[in-house]
């Protein structure tokens, strides 16, 4: 089975993150979520591997669930 | 309205058995002449099973209902009779179109691997489908169909099924070892019996118009998503026998379907749509759809097929296409059961192989239904980004899901396979129906492999030269209890004769690659033409015990 990295595997952090919040810099909520379907779609094609990509929803969904119940 | 068709009317006919003092027994009675029931109907002729077919109306399906037939049941009804009559009739399309907003998304071919006898799809009115099926019917000694003849009470014990029936003369009985029941996704019987099927209701409401319009329009499939004319909903335009066009409007949960059923508010729409007004309106319905299953589909000696037993959204095609498979899988099993040649626990896996087919048909009609009317806003951005994107990058029209073509169950798990014992490609592995492909007969005639493999269990050996043939043991496959349909397969362009065994030739060369076959090859079919199992070397011995397990008959099988 093929792991999801969770170790640092981009040699430039910082600038990965600049870019994310520039495409988000107008503060419009609408906007913002096609920009956002349009990456993750355009990610998870280019992994391409279910395992890796399940692995990912997992983590980003279970946190929120945790929250949820945190808040309760 | 329904200028194009008039629903023939079926006489009623007094049966003898309603004078009867007692009740009197068929093996086999099935609930419902619709298009699951009629076939299941059908294959008992071919199987030589009697059987008398309840229905408690007097004609066809009343508007055209189901519209599209996939390969898979133009192939089983090539088997049972009415399958040219079909393809001629309906209407073959392999182009579709998706649009979103102003403009075109994109076009799709779905013409299938050349050198197969049956197109991907016909689009056909049900009530033609359902005729054929009528008419062959009363070419077929073995079926006794009774129109007018509705179920009022059933009770079963070990012994059998006993059946209250109200006729237009009043009240009879008939017994039966098996009851099939096949009375539709609102399943009275399944009432009765105090059974229920289970699932996901769907918020949202579809209109149907078939129109009638003369003149030049592709055979296409339009579909569109969020168009001008219909906004913020899905629109569908697919062309039917009779130059009839049947449109479906996503409606959305708060319409009226009464209030959208009135010609005053359908014209208007189809105007918008079509750009003129050179159509008229033939049938018009207003649907809304579960997805939803019975647990069970076998209840003692009641067995439940069709939308009786599972139900589907319409989008994929996969309603009356995998009721027909439900009947395709089961009457072999039922007859080899009513024959005392296998046990009943034979009918367990049409639960085990139909229940997976049931639960990839609601899977796959779930995420079409997910995708044209998304449930919440996220869904909808995700949805629309995914058409926005597919206009420019091809990647993204592998995500556009406007209902996924229905294919055969690939009954990879089922208990009646032998595993592969020789190394095989994926393609035909066991439990994968059997793909067609040209061949060539000893008389020079030219004709498809899915149609020689008869009602009967089937071996097919791949040969380069007639020489290699090992008629003896071949021969010995054709004999016994089980006698099993042999046929020899020789590779393009050899030729030869071998005494007593029907010899086909690879036409165009396909089969044998398809099949990974090299020569000296065999593959066992089930009767509905599932693969159970293939070698590249074997004995009478291998194939005998294949055809054992696949009739549930092993000793292991009955300690597992």
């Amino acid at each position: 089975m093929n792991d999801l990295k969770l170790t640092l595997n981009c040699p430039d952090p910082d600038h990965i993150y600049s870019r994310l919040i520039k495409l988000h810099r107008v503060d419009d909520v609408e906007r913002s979520l096609r920009i956002n379907a349009r990456l993750i779609l355009l990610l998870a094609n280019h992994i391409g591997d279910t395992q890796i990509l399940e692995q990912a929803l997992e983590i980003a969904g279970s946190m929120e669930m945790q929250g949820e119940k945190a808040h309760a | 309205m329904q200028a194009t068709y008039q629903n023939p009317v079926y006489d009623y006919r007094a049966s003898p058995d309603q004078q009867a003092e007692q009740p009197v027994h068929h093996p086999l009675v099935i609930i419902g002449a619709g298009p699951v029931g009629m076939a299941a109907a059908l294959d008992c002729a071919r199987q030589g099973l009697p059987v008398v077919v309840l229905d408690d109306n007097n004609t066809v399906s009343i508007g055209s209902r189901a519209v599209c037939y996939a390969k898979r049941t133009l192939e089983i009804m090539d088997r049972l009779g009415p399958g040219q009559r079909l393809v001629d009739k309906g209407i073959t399309w392999n182009r579709g179109r998706v649009f979103a907003g102003e403009g075109a998304v994109y076009d799709f071919n779905l013409q299938p691997e050349a050198h197969h006898r049956r197109p991907g799809f016909i689009n056909l009115q049900q009530y033609y489908f359902e005729q054929f099926l009528v008419e062959q019917i009363q070419d077929e000694a073995l079926i006794d169909l009774r129109w007018k003849n509705r179920v009022t009470g059933l009770s079963q014990s070990e012994q059998g099924v006993l059946l209250d029936i109200t006729t237009p003369d009043g009240l009879y009985r008939l017994r039966c070892d098996y009851l099939l029941v096949a009375d539709g996704a609102n399943s009275g019987i399944r009432t009765l019996m105090g059974l229920e099927s289970k699932g996901q209701i769907f918020q949202d409401r579809f209109l149907i118009a078939d129109v009638l319009m003369q003149g030049d329009y592709p055979t296409e499939r339009w579909f569109w998503f969020n168009p001008p004319f219909h906004r913020g909903q899905s629109t569908l335009l697919h062309r039917q026998a009779d130059n009839l066009w049947r449109i479906d409007f996503d409606l959305g949960w708060d319409a009226d379907p009464e209030f959208e059923k009135q010609p005053e508010q359908v014209i208007p729409r189809v105007r918008a749509l079509l750009g003129h007004d050179n159509f008229e309106l033939e049938w018009v319905s207003v649907y809304t759809f579960q997805c939803r299953r019975m647990d069970k589909f076998v209840h003692g000696r009641v067995i439940f097929i069709g939308d009786a037993a599972h139900q589907v959204s319409p989008f994929g095609a996969r309603g009356a296409n995998s009721g027909i498979q439900d009947a395709d899988n089961l009457i072999w099993k039922l007859k080899r059961v009513l024959d005392g040649k296998a046990p009943r626990r034979l009918l367990d896996s049409y639960q085990q192989e139909r229940s997976q087919a049931a639960d990839e048909n609601i899977l796959n009609s779930t995420r079409s239904t997910d995708f044209i009317s998304p449930k919440n806003k996220v869904s909808r951005v995700f949805r629309d980004q995914v058409l926005a994107l597919a206009r420019d990058y091809p990647f993204a029209q592998g995500f556009v899901n406007s209902g996924r073509l229905s294919l055969p169950s690939r009954l990879l798990d089922s208990a009646l396979n032998t595993p592969d014992r020789d190394a095989f490609g994926d393609r035909q592995a066991p439990g994968v129906v059997a793909t067609d492909g040209p061949v060539l007969t000893a008389d020079g005639e030219l004709a498809w492999l899915l149609n020689q493999l008869g009602n009967e269990f089937c071996a097919l050996f791949f040969a380069d030269d007639a020489e290699q043939v090992p008629v003896g043991a071949l021969q010995a496959l054709q004999q016994g209890d089980m006698p099993i349909r042999v046929l020899v397969l020789l590779a393009k362009g050899a030729r030869g004769t071998c005494a007593g065994l029907p010899l086909l030739q690879d036409r165009e060369g396909v089969l044998f690659e398809r099949f990974d076959a090299t020569p000296g090859s065999l593959y066992l079919f089930r009767p509905d033409q599932h693969v159970c199992a293939r070698w590249r070397r074997w004995d009478i011995e291998d194939v005998r015990r294949a055809q054992a397990r696949a009739c549930a008959n092993l000793e292991e099988t009955e300690h597992e």
